[in-house]
């Protein structure tokens, strides 16, 4: 099993469109970091105060990296999606519409190693993004604004220390990968079933776009159905800037998005090991 | 160990309510070069990829070295090497990047072995680059090497000369003939190129609409019914009219210098006697009988198979025929 999770994830990282996820959020995030620190910045403490210096005495360096870093995660969430998609898609469809899998297929292997292999292959390059963006926007963010406590406007006010916020910013890129794992593996299961790559990316970013609508609107009927969308759940990041952290409600998020994961790929499993491969 | 290394049986692929195959039944034997023949869309591609579980059959059963796919697949296809359709490797790798990891999926594989086997088919020289620049007969021949590589008992060749210059079909051929004449592996080689299978063929089975018309050995399925004969002589007309005044009247027409007569192979001895007694000067006798007469007569009903029911040669195979 190592040797072909090293297989994939050499066929994986040799190929160019793997990067470019990699490329696109290198330029957009030092863009946005300038854009901020050549005014950007002033019209954001702008906003801050109008909101809070009736009722709060403002000090010191609140709008500094973490608060940035803080900023970017909850803007980037909706946009990482696409990047993942265009490798996880490709998994099984990219192999069958190449026609490599009258080879890989062949040679006595199990497709369900395979396909496991592939799904490994798939969360690492998950992770991978979402931990290369939290780097680059928090490490860029530190770099431009300089480091302090953490203001966190979410249900009320709080400020986090700047010690403890290490610890925060770690748990919040784990939980936002564990989200992120979710979309990559419906956009695998997509893969599974077709032979064209392209398919999956749109699929996957349909289900997301209609999911993000329905639990946004206040209609009863869509209220209704939220629990059962997974995208109901990626907000489990943001618990970890409450105060105190509700870890009975992450644990349960984090175990109903470890769900879906795991019927993602099961359902993959399912498809694969009973398709004909006609390419 | 067992002869048979190969035996569908009963073998059906339906596609909707498309029947691609019907009912097959064929037999490979340990040391065979077998030609899997049919037009296209006869099913040849279809049954291949049943053969290697590629698609799963929708009644009947594959066994190789007579273990059932249903059983013990992997056991089974591990003796086996494989080139379905046009060879696809991942074309951003190098050549032996890609004999790595499709080689190496079961056991890890030497970069020396691996080299040893590009050099074989005469890729060495540019293992390093990236397949996609290669050609469709490279591509052909790093197919073969991946086979190669593999060490199998049973090698399955689908159409592997389609789109290769003339050269590049002779060194494929070549290179099929050494699979089978220095490795001992038994071949199945699926084609529409008729006098490629006459070319290199041990055995074969002409299947047409999936079903199987008839399977044996390649000479003596040329040997039967009716074939033609070119005959030379120093006075071809008088030799027509001679022909067709006959007791019983032979079909023959003027062809070239020559007179084209219809005759099984097996009468050529008692024609040249006849003719030599006639006084007739006999510069050659050609048997005109090919395969693709052979093969056309078939699908196109001129001709009925032999009669022996058997996948394994000599006759009809599979539940219609």
């Amino acid at each position: 099993m190592t040797r072909l999770v090293w297989f994939e994830l050499i066929k994986t990282f040799t190929r160019w469109r793997t990067y470019i996820g990699f490329v696109a959020f290198c330029l957009i995030v030092p863009l946005i970091v300038a854009g901020l620190k050549l005014g950007g910045q002033r019209s954001f403490e702008r906003r801050l105060l109008s909101l809070l210096q009736n009722d709060f005495v403002i000090g010191g360096n609140v709008l500094n990296g973490w608060f940035f870093g803080f900023f970017f995660m909850g803007a980037l969430w909706v946009h990482i999606p696409v990047v993942l998609t265009i490798v996880a898609g490709d998994q099984l469809a990219g192999e069958g519409n190449a026609g490599t899998f009258r080879f890989l297929l062949t040679h006595a292997v199990s497709r369900t190693r395979i396909v496991t292999a592939k799904f490994v292959v798939t969360l690492i390059y998950t992770a991978a993004m979402v931990l290369f963006i939290g780097g680059l926007t928090l490490g860029l963010s530190l770099w431009a604004f300089g480091s302090g406590d953490l203001l966190v406007i979410r249900r009320g006010i709080l400020v986090i220390p700047e010690q403890q916020l290490a610890f925060h910013f770690l748990a919040a890129y784990g939980l936002a990968t564990l989200a992120m794992f979710v979309v990559s593996a419906l956009c695998f299961f997509f893969s599974a079933l077709t032979d064209n790559p392209i398919g999956p990316i749109i699929a996957t970013m349909a289900v997301i776009i209609v999911s993000i609508l329905i639990i946004s609107l206040p209609f009863e009927l869509f209220q209704k159905i939220r629990p059962l969308l997974f995208v109901n759940y990626f907000d489990a990041w943001q618990k970890v800037f409450d105060d105190p952290i509700p870890w009975a409600a992450i644990r349960r998020n984090a175990a109903i998005l470890t769900g879906f994961i795991a019927a993602f790929f099961l359902m993959a499993l399912a498809v694969f090991t009973r398709k004909d491969i006609l390419s | 160990m067992s002869d048979t290394v190969l035996r569908t049986i009963e073998l059906t692929k339906l596609y909707k309510r498309r029947t691609a195959v019907d009912r097959l039944s064929i037999e490979v034997r340990r040391g065979d070069i077998f030609g899997f023949l049919g037009p296209n869309g006869a099913g040849k591609s279809t049954t291949i990829r049943m053969i290697l579980r590629l698609a799963f059959p929708t009644a009947g059963d594959v066994e190789l070295f007579g273990m059932s796919l249903k059983k013990a697949r992997h056991r089974a296809l591990a003796k086996v090497g494989a080139v379905v359709e046009k060879p696809a490797f991942y074309g951003h790798l190098s050549a032996r990047r890609n004999l790595e990891i499709l080689g190496g999926l079961q056991r890890p594989v030497t970069r020396r072995r691996i080299m040893e086997e590009l050099e074989r088919v005469g890729l060495a020289d540019r293992a390093e680059d990236p397949v996609r620049t290669y050609s469709h007969g490279m591509n052909q021949r790093l197919g073969l090497a991946l086979i190669l590589l593999g060490e199998p008992e049973f090698a399955i060749l689908d159409e592997p000369t389609t789109g290769l210059d003339p050269q590049g079909m002779k060194e494929v051929r070549e290179l099929i003939r050494d699979l089978a004449r220095e490795r001992g592996v038994t071949i199945l080689l699926s084609s529409h190129l008729l006098y490629e299978v006459e070319l290199i063929a041990t055995r074969m089975a002409i299947i047409h609409q999936g079903r199987l018309c008839v399977a044996g050995g390649v000479r003596e399925l040329l040997g039967t019914g009716p074939a033609e004969v070119l005959v030379k002589t120093d006075r071809p007309e008088e030799l027509l009219g001679f022909l067709r005044t006959r007791e019983p009247a032979q079909a023959a027409s003027l062809q070239g210098d020559g007179v084209l007569v219809a005759l099984s192979p097996e009468r050529i001895p008692e024609l040249n006697r006849q003719l030599v007694g006639a006084g007739f000067s006999v510069h050659a006798l050609v048997p005109r009988r090919s395969l693709e007469t052979y093969f056309l007569n078939l699908i196109e009903g001129r001709e009925a198979p032999p009669t022996h029911p058997s996948p394994r040669g000599g006759g009809v195979g599979g539940g219609s025929g």
